[in-house]
This record gives C-alpha cells, structure tokens and sequence, in this order.
C-alpha cells in the first residue's frame, strides 16, 4: 500500500508547499525547491473553492436548460443562459480514466511518485480531473466508484476521490 | 465555394529537429526555414504577398506576423497567426488556400521555427487548465495521452504490446531518413516495455522527443503552381474541428475530433480511406496515431490493436504510414513537428523523397493534433497530373 501512502501525500494538509489560493508557484517550505502550484480562482469559481473550503463540492447548473456544469464558468456552455445557480453535488463518481504518474510534469510532485491521476465523472454528469486516494495504483480500473472528500491546500481544499464504500 | 483543387503546395522546407539549438534566436529558425522554402519553390522574396506564423510563448506574445514580416522584410498583404498546438502545420495549409482563393493574397508562406536549450521555461498559462488541473500534479501533455490510452485499453482490451509496435514501425522507417534524431537506432517492441514507465501505461520510447527545429510550406493558386519548379501538389480536402483544452472537457476519449474533421476532408476531396496511398498523420504518442488510424476509417473503431500486427507501414508496404519516420523518430521541433507531416507528403507526392520514395503516390491524408485531441486539422492532399 505504499502507493497509497504516497498519493495520499501528494496533497496531504502537512503543508509541504501548499502556496494558497493565489495561486503563486513560490512559497516553497524545502528550501531551493518549488512549492506545489495552488488553484487561481477567478471570480466565477470563488464560491467553488470557498465551499471546497468548508468541505462541500458544489456544481453550477443551469435554469434554462436544468444540465450542471463543472469547471465554473459565467455563463452555461450548453444553452448561454447566464441563469445558473450553485447546486451541491452529492460527491459520487466513477473513475473516467486514470493514470499512474512515475514522472511528473512539474518539479514540485518529484517525491509523490507514482501518484494516481483520474477523471471522474459526478453522477450529476461533470467530469473533473482530481487525485485517487486511498486506492493501490495496481487496482484502480475504469468505472471505479468514487467518492469526493477534501484536502486542504493552502488557503483553499483540493476535492479528491476515494473508493466508495 | 470549396477549397477542392484551389491552391497548391509549391515549396517546401525542414530544418531538421535536434535535441538542442545553441547560438540560435527563433525569429532566426524562422528565417532560415522561411528562405528555404521559398528558394525550393523557385520563388524570390518579393513574390511573397501572404505570410502565417504561429505562437511564440514567452518571446514574443503578441505581434508576432508583423515581428516575422519585418525580420524578413516582407511587406505582406494578408498575415495571421494560427494557434492550434500540433494542428497548426495543416491548419496553415488550408488558410492560405482560402486566402488565395479569396484574392487576398497570392503566395503565402507558412512557417513555424522554435528553439530549445538545456532548460524549458516553465508555462504561465492562467486559465481553467492551470486552475483545475494543474493543482493535482496534472501538468503537461503525458498524463492527459496516458488517461486516452488507459481508456482505449479498457473499453477495447487495447494492450502495451500493440501499442509499442507504433514507434518500432516509425523507428523502422526512420532507419532511411538521414535527419531523423534517431537514425541509425531502431528499436523493437522489447526495446519500447523496457524503456522506462512515465505515465502508465505510456513508456519513455512511446512519447516524442522534444526539440528544436524548423519547417515551413508554400502555397500559391493552382493556375500559378504549374509554373512552379517542382510538380505542384494541391490541396483536395480539408476539415477542422477544435473541442476542448482539458482532457477532463472532452466529448469522448477513444474517437478523437479528427474523425470528423478527417471526413469533412474525405468529403471535399470525393475521396475516402480507401483511395489513399499515403499516410502523414500526427504522432506526439503511439496512442494519438492509434486513435487516428481508426479515425481515418483505416480499421473499425477498439480494433486497432490486433490490426497493427497485419499490415505494413514500410514505403514498400500496404499502407505506407509516415514514411519519414514520424514525430516519434524525428523528434519534435514544437509545432514545426505538425508542419513536417505536411512537408513529408508533399515531397512523397511530389517523388522526391530519395530512398524512402513511396511509390506513385497520388493521395495522401495529412492530420495534424493539437494539446489532447483538442484541435484537429485533416488534408487530403494530391499529386498534380
């Protein structure tokens, strides 16, 4: 299990590099090394993040046309109405795709390999890109059930998937 | 008004991708890959009237035609920018035969150059991408292909084995081009599951090798080309489609936009998979150029696994497939690696690809790809008679 060990740490609340909701890529807490790069809310995905913060997964969706939508975005990218309000999702997905990182694209994810990447779909129908917790890399497969929990990274949370069980 | 037999490709270019470029500025790559060009279309300078450049990230963000014009003293009467990642070569092509259909220009270059040191300059992207995922260690384009290829396996029992025979058939192939990065160093399928695991269930030998480089293309009306130095070879078909920027937006994961984009160009170009005698398509990963010979039409949709092992993507062979040895054995010189699909068939239509010379071609699809099967451009392209 030390792949879990380890994709549990990639974004564990010890603080390593956490750099805020700023988003700044400094900030590192190792000394010559990079911090791990926060969100960068914009206004339209504040209230995202705010909600990540206290622990809640939240979606937008539409009036006009009743579909929710994830990332946040000013306006519906399915019918244009700008008559979307903020929903809570439940929390429960299934696995899309995934992979297992042995070499990272940013220097700041050097020492969590192999961690598990994932897209999973919310049963509300977005999809987002997100960390498998808790699961083994050897036995992650798609359409896995999931579920949302939080992990706090810097002044915000990261919402990451474990099995649902 | 179609853009069927409007315009055609009448001067080439490449300089060939290497690992690193010292002592080189980029508007200097895209000078010298310009001029190479326009020198093997027989054409001066002055006959220059159109001009299409891409993104420079980082060195020069913005005015980047008139950046390119001025460099090359070029005075032209239509210029742009075209961003489609890998797409941008073959989204190039068709622009300029629009341009020149339209009467806005007559002769348009077409030309990407990028260079590369020891050390990359890390993206300052602030958008949904660098938001959402960026934050969970999902940078760069190797998770994302990986997330396509561990779709693909699963839904269609696609396996590593299958897959590495990509880059051992492009390897194969690049053993007869000289500029290729890897000549002299073909692989097999054991050489590819040994090399190292990046991102599963992609291997280091299944992933480009970035690079620096050059390649650019001409393009004038049809009526003009025939007065070219070299036989011209005419744009027949074309589509585009642009989706998505995060994998995690995408319509699907195991058909990529290009199928639609390639059967628009089918049909502009009366032509289908079948009529085909060459194949210059887009290769960042063995599993982008999978997904794309099911795109073409070439083999049934999940099948593409098993029907690797039945054909031959020699010069010599069934199906000639990237003769050259692809992106995969050439390396990548940025987006200059999209715009090689281009050249490659051009001079493989035109019969001036020396040793690796396909024989009597006269039809090729071209496709080009941009970040993760988000920006799709496909060409017919054809041999004048």
């Amino acid at each position: 299990m030390t792949g879990t060990d380890r994709a549990g740490g990639a974004n564990g609340p010890a603080g390593r590099g956490g750099t805020g909701g700023t988003g700044s890529t400094g900030g590192a807490s190792v000394p010559g090394k990079p911090g791990k790069p926060g969100p960068t809310p914009v206004p339209a995905s504040e209230p995202f993040w705010a909600a990540a913060r206290r622990g809640e997964l939240l979606l937008q969706r539409c009036r006009g046309c009743g579909r929710h939508q994830h990332y946040p975005r000013v306006l519906c990218a399915h019918c244009w109405s700008e008559d979307l309000e903020w929903v809570r999702a439940g929390g429960r997905a299934r696995v899309w795709t995934y992979t297992v990182v042995h070499r990272p694209g940013h220097p700041a994810w050097a020492e969590d390999v192999p961690y598990l990447l994932a897209i999973v779909e919310l049963a509300e129908g977005p999809r987002l890109l997100t960390n498998l917790v808790r699961v083994d890399p050897a036995e992650a497969y798609v359409g896995m059930a999931v579920r949302a929990e939080f992990a706090p990274r810097g002044d915000t949370a990261l919402v990451r998937f474990a099995p649902d069980v | 008004m179609s853009l069927r037999g409007a315009a055609a490709v009448v001067g080439v270019a490449e300089v060939p991708p290497k690992r690193t470029t010292p002592g080189v500025s980029t508007l200097d790559m895209i000078a010298r890959t310009a001029a190479a060009a326009v020198r093997d279309a027989g054409l001066e300078p002055g006959a220059v009237d159109g001009l299409l450049v891409g993104p420079q990230v980082g060195e020069t963000p913005q005015h980047v035609p008139a950046t390119v014009a001025e460099y090359l003293g070029l005075r032209p009467r239509f210029a742009d920018l075209v961003d489609l990642g890998g797409a941008t070569g073959a989204g190039m092509v068709w622009r300029a035969a629009a341009a020149v259909a339209a009467g806005m220009c007559t002769t348009a270059l077409c030309v990407l150059g990028n260079v590369r040191g020891e050390t990359q300059p890390r993206s300052p992207n602030r958008n949904p991408i660098r938001e959402f995922d960026v934050p969970y260690g999902g940078s760069g384009a190797n998770q994302a292909y990986a997330m396509v290829a561990t779709r693909h396996m699963a839904e269609f029992g696609t396996t590593a084995e299958q897959l590495a025979r990509i880059p051992v058939f492009e390897r194969a192939n690049a053993q007869l081009n000289p500029d290729a990065v890897f000549h002299g160093r073909p692989l097999t399928v054991a050489d590819v599951l040994a090399s190292p695991m990046v991102v599963e269930p992609l291997h280091l030998l299944e992933a480009v090798m970035p690079c620096g480089g050059g390649a650019a293309v001409v393009v004038t009306g049809a009526r003009h080309a025939r007065r070219a130095r070299h036989a011209p070879v005419l744009l027949r078909g074309a589509g585009e489609r642009v989706t998505h920027r995060a994998l995690s937006q995408a319509p699907e994961l195991t058909t990529s936009p290009l199928a639609a984009a390639i059967a628009d160009a089918y049909t502009m170009a009366g032509a289908g998979p079948g009529d085909l005698d060459l194949l210059s398509l887009y290769d960042c990963y063995s599993i982008m150029l999978a997904v794309t010979l099911e795109d073409a039409g070439l083999c049934p949709k999940g099948a593409v696994g098993p029907w690797l092992a039945d054909h031959d993507f020699s010069h010599r062979g069934d199906l000639p497939c990237n003769p050259h040895g692809g992106q995969l054995a050439c390396g990548q010189a940025d987006l200059a690696g999209g715009m090689a699909h281009v050249v490659e068939a051009v001079r493989q239509l035109r019969g001036t690809a020396g040793e690796r010379q396909v024989h009597g071609p006269s039809l090729a699809l071209v496709t080009g790809n941009g970040a993760t099967m988000s920006e799709e451009t496909a060409l017919v392209l054809e041999a004048a008679s």
